[in-house]
């Protein structure tokens, strides 16, 4: 039992719960502060709205101020963690995971994200945890999905 | 959600502040935990390091218990004046749709936008490939909706 426990968490469970807790309390802070519930990926459209016409960004210029920020902020933590562990700049978090793959898999994040109506921040942190249906179901699907395509993209002997 | 205010966001002096200082705990938490770097989400993804399961599960019993208890007290934001509420969507087919869609990006690239964000952060910067294709696809969805329902009222809605 033990050892089928250390085969599939060869790392442990430490940094990836104190990681989990730091972004539910990150979402925490904005939320209790502002009333803000704040996922991720509708930035990438209210950034949109600075520089493109199109409608469908418009519905959220009015948040998109704030919204920068936060993805400022975003940066800045990964950055000061990469100070901290003596990682930052040394090449130590840089992937080896092939750019096609990066693109092109970014780009239908892009797109599904948005019709989906959420990421893993917004569906999977801030939706699990108002215990929407919705968000339970957009998570499901992606998770799901995600594990069948990346199980396949291995099958097909891409690495990384 | 509360909108009622989202005129007056931004005008108390610490606003902007403590959205930075909660984007700063949240991005440090993805690099904590291993969600910038592709090679540990594909791991995951393939089974051979569940760890994962940990940050998401860890993060929303963080938010659950914080918005449930907040949102019993019939109190407001206090730099805003928002009320206390829950992120609730509409479930339709573009839930699962677009859930399809994100999970094959996410698979093939092993990144997703928060994570994205902060793994720019620590150095990682082929990542700007992932970034620029989710601008690319949020883009194109954007276009291609708007073309499509443009003469629709579509409510404001953020997450």
């Amino acid at each position: 039992m033990l050892e089928g426990l250390e085969a599939l968490f060869p790392n442990g469970v430490v940094p990836y719960a104190l990681g989990g807790l730091l972004v539910g309390l990150g979402t925490a802070v904005i939320y209790l502060g502002t009333g803000i519930i704040a996922g991720a990926s509708t930035f990438l459209e209210s950034t949109l709205s600075y520089v493109s016409s199109v409608p469908r960004f418009e519905r959220f210029a009015y948040s998109r101020d704030w919204r920068v920020t936060f993805t400022l902020g975003i940066v800045s933590g990964g950055a000061l963690y990469a100070v901290l562990s003596g990682g930052f700049l040394t090449g130590e978090f840089v992937t080896d995971v092939q750019w096609w793959r990066l693109l092109f898999g970014g780009t239908l994040v892009g797109v599904g994200t948005r019709v989906g109506k959420g990421c893993t921040s917004g569906h999977g942190v801030c939706g699990v945890g108002s215990r929407s249906t919705t968000s339970l179901v957009g998570v499901a699907t992606f998770i799901a999905v995600a594990i069948g395509t990346a199980q396949f993209v291995q099958a097909l002997g891409v690495t990384p | 959600m509360s909108r009622l205010s989202v005129e007056t966001d931004g005008s108390n002096p610490l606003f902007t502040p403590l959205v930075y200082v909660g984007g700063v705990i949240f991005g440090f938490g993805l690099a904590l935990s291993g969600m910038t770097r592709p090679e540990v989400v594909l791991n995951f993804l393939q089974f051979e390091d569940l760890g994962l399961l940990f940050v998401m599960g860890g993060a929303a019993v963080v938010t659950g218990v914080t918005f449930y208890v907040a949102s019993r007290f019939d109190s407001s934001a206090p730099l805003t004046g928002r009320a206390y509420g829950r992120r609730i969507r509409e479930l339709d087919r573009n839930v699962v749709l677009g859930g399809a869609v994100f999970g094959a990006g996410w698979g093939i690239a092993g990144i997703c936008p928060g994570a994205a964000y902060a793994s720019l952060g620590t150095g990682n910067f082929p990542i700007l490939w992932a970034l620029a294709g989710m601008f690319a696809g949020a883009y194109v969805q954007g276009y291609w909706r708007s073309t499509r329902t443009n003469d629709e009222a579509a409510p404001a809605t953020a997450d």
